[in-house]
């Protein structure tokens, strides 16, 4: 993985010292809350309903060993033991104080780690597939041009005051893991007819109020113009997305407005300007960056390779989770395996501390001192031989994390909804809890297949919903916490927005309503055929019929 | 007001006229984008040394073939939270190698002097009660920037890579 030069230190250790000084400045009165504000959010801070909540930036979802445990010691040294990991493989802690924010700055810069344009209306930090460098069926580590753009978007000059928060994701996979197609910009890797890489380019995907899916404006980008292409891009957004409603100021409005191709020739006529100029990179520096993700030296399978296809064969529950859990690797004898943050019943994406370090130790010892953090708010160790499964196995059962749910219904996407949010307008989090508690059946979630359940508090749609196969919308009637129920959304290559199926729910039926839906799914299923497949198949109307008929 | 140009504070020797007064003999004036449009030729015959104030709003991009009359640009922020200016301060060095001052003038804020700087911003119009001495500490914040911009600092990469 990438590691800081003496230059990267530098801008950190000078951002903190910054931001310490700005909050000396708010503490003692000098700088109003107002003023305050735009320097605060530039850093990650949030004023939530009940304190602080910091936003650390994970940079495309990828840590050390080293780095994870210090995600852990922040959060036993200033919050309450636990941090929450969210749809864009950032970390946060929701019971931060302000004038503790410098020093944990301070700690996450001694491990290369910041927060910075983790919130406001800036370039974010940039996500991708939490399965890059090892996914077999990848072209190449998207996670070079993740780093590339990390850095050009970092105290950007012209890119700090957009109209509107700004997000880059990155795949280089045929199975897009990384929802390249509800980003503000998407980036696949591609072959063209020479075999050569490079991007096609998305722009103008996103959720909220009014979902989009990505429109293509230039099937593939050269890899040297990455830099003066984006570059032109967020100049015609900063130029030209409206300002005069925050609603309507994400790029995407600015792209249905214009019309993509209209969009797109402001693009290239800005891209005239640039190419082959500033902000393009020196090509030592893209080899630079390049080297350090680097394949590793991966071992040839040794001899106690039997042992684990024995191990597999001999025990149904070891066997199960590396079903659910365990993903192919590129290298043979090796395997990319899922933790899941999802326990019964539990919160999800959260960690405890303990299990934090525990994951930190389990990565040193078997993957290569290496982490990822998926947008399904999990945890991945992406290098493990699997020899070493069984053990691995045995030791996460130990700290309550080996269930074995990856993609299945209790493996929920939840914003943090009105628990914490003060935009909120109900609470997400107890509504997963109840139907993770209501599917606990394993098999039963097992027999039911790929099913993505994805639920968010209001309508700026942090919990994807309009993307889940079955997504959950909270919403207020009379003061009464609602829940809207949509179908056939998906986040993939094939990304769709789910339709709203009818009325919604109350909190008491919304948990019926959703088992409701599964048992249609069940019923009119063909073969092996997953939720959205028969959805697709289908159409809203015998789900509307099982939903609203009876009654 | 003080205007701060270059790092000191100096008096501003402008007169920045409303649409309808006529340009005094012999000053240095600033007219608005619209004026600008509607009168750029008879002030350009008149000889006074001209300036032009940009809002967001305004088509930048009309004042370029204008640049080598125009010593001074101005441009407005209503809000700090509009972005719009560091843009067109960029496309007025970069694209325009324009040499004269552009100033910014409206809701700044100092920790935003060094990002103003860097898109070419060589003058500010602060706030009356603005400590000049605490401004100028801000600009010192951050020394290293990975973006090449209309300062000509050299950027990290370039640094990396000498
Ligand atoms: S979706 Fe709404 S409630 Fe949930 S985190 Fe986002 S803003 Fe808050």
């Amino acid at each position: 993985m990438y590691s800081y030069d003496q230059y990267d230190t530098q801008l950190v250790n000078e951002r903190v010292a910054q931001f310490r000084d700005q909050v000396q400045r708010r503490l003692d009165g000098r700088l109003s809350e107002e003023e305050f504000r735009p320097l605060r959010l530039l850093n990650g801070l949030y004023l939530q309903l009940h304190a602080y909540m910091l936003r650390v930036a994970v940079p495309y979802g990828t840590l050390s060993s080293a780095q994870l445990r210090m995600l852990a010691q922040i959060a036993r040294r200033y919050d309450r033991g636990y941090g929450h990991f969210t749809t864009r493989q950032n970390i946060q802690y929701n019971w931060t104080k302000l004038e503790d924010a410098p020093d944990i700055l301070a700690d996450l810069a001694s491990v290369e780690m910041h927060a910075i344009q983790t919130s406001g209306n800036t370039i974010r930090n940039t996500t991708s597939d939490p399965y890059a460098g090892v996914a077999a069926e990848e072209l190449e580590d998207p996670r070079v041009y993740c780093e590339i753009i990390r850095q050009w978007s970092t105290l950007h000059p012209e890119f700090t005051f957009l109209p509107r928060k700004f997000k880059i994701a990155v795949t280089a996979s045929p199975n897009d893991r990384a929802a390249v197609k509800v980003h503000d910009i998407g980036i696949a890797i591609r072959k063209n007819a020479e075999g050569e890489t490079g991007f096609e380019i998305l722009v103008g995907g996103g959720l909220g109020r009014t979902p989009m899916v990505g429109k293509t404006i230039r099937d593939f980008l050269p890899k040297e113009h990455l830099l003066s292409y984006l570059e032109a891009i967020l100049r015609v957004y900063n130029l030209n997305g409206r300002r005069d409603n925050k609603y309507k100021a994400r790029i995407k409005i600015l792209v249905h407005d214009l019309g993509t191709d209209a969009f797109r020739e402001q693009v290239d006529a800005e891209w005239e300007n640039l190419r082959g100029k500033g902000p393009e990179l020196p090509p030592a520096e893209m080899e630079r960056i390049r080297a350090f993700f680097a394949p590793p030296e991966y071992e040839k399978p040794g001899s106690n390779h039997q042992d684990y296809i024995e191990k597999l064969r001999t025990n149904a529950g070891f066997a199960e989770w590396v079903r659910a859990n365990v993903v192919e690797h590129k290298q043979n004898g090796y395997a990319i395996v899922n933790i899941s943050l999802k326990p019964e019943g539990g919160i999800p994406g959260d960690a405890t501390a303990v299990q934090m370090d525990s994951v930190a130790d389990l990565a040193e010892k078997y993957s290569m001192a290496e982490i990822r953090v998926t947008h399904q708010q999990n945890l991945v160790l992406p290098n493990v031989r699997q020899a070493d499964l069984f053990v691995m196995w045995e030791e996460l059962r130990n700290q309550g994390l080996a269930t074995n749910n990856i993609g299945l219904i209790s493996d929920i996407i939840a914003c943090p909804g009105l628990d914490y949010c003060g935009l909120a307008t109900a609470r997400s989090i107890p509504v997963a809890q109840r139907i993770s508690t209501r599917f606990a059946d394993l098999k039963r979630q097992h027999d039911l297949g790929e099913l993505q359940l994805k639920i968010s508090g209001c309508i700026n749609a942090c919990g994807h919903h309009h993307v889940g196969h079955i997504g959950i919308l909270g919403v207020d009637r009379n003061n009464e916490e609602y829940y809207q129920i949509t179908l056939g959304g998906r986040a993939d290559e094939n990304a769709a927005i789910g339709k709203i199926i009818g009325r919604a729910f109350s909190s008491d039926d919304v948990v019926d309503a959703v088992e409701t839906v599964v048992n249609t799914y069940v019923d009119q299923r063909q073969d092996d055929e997953r939720f959205i497949d028969t959805y697709e198949r289908i159409g809203p109307k015998p789900f509307k019929e099982a939903l609203y008929d009876a009654a | 007001m003080t205007l701060l140009k270059g790092g000191t504070p100096i008096e501003d020797s402008w007169v920045h006229l409303d649409d309808e007064t006529a340009a005094p003999a012999g000053a240095a004036i600033t007219v608005s984008f619209a004026r600008w449009q509607a009168e750029s030729e008879a002030l350009k015959a008149s000889g006074v040394t001209l300036g032009v104030r940009l809002t967001g709003d305004d088509a930048a991009e009309e004042i370029t073939d204008d640049l080598n009359a125009l010593q001074l640009v101005v441009i407005a922020f209503p809000a700090f939270t509009d972005g719009r200016g560091y843009s067109i301060a960029r496309i007025l060095r970069e694209r325009y190698g324009y040499e004269g001052e552009v100033r910014a003038t409206g809701n700044i804020l100092r920790d935003q002097a060094s990002l103003m700087t860097r898109c070419g911003f060589d003058a500010f119009d602060l706030a009356a009660h603005t400590d000049v001495a605490d401004w100028l500490e801000g600009l010192k914040d951050i020394t290293l920037e990975y973006q090449p911009a209309a300062d000509r600092r050299r950027s990290v990469p370039q640094i990396r890579h000498a």
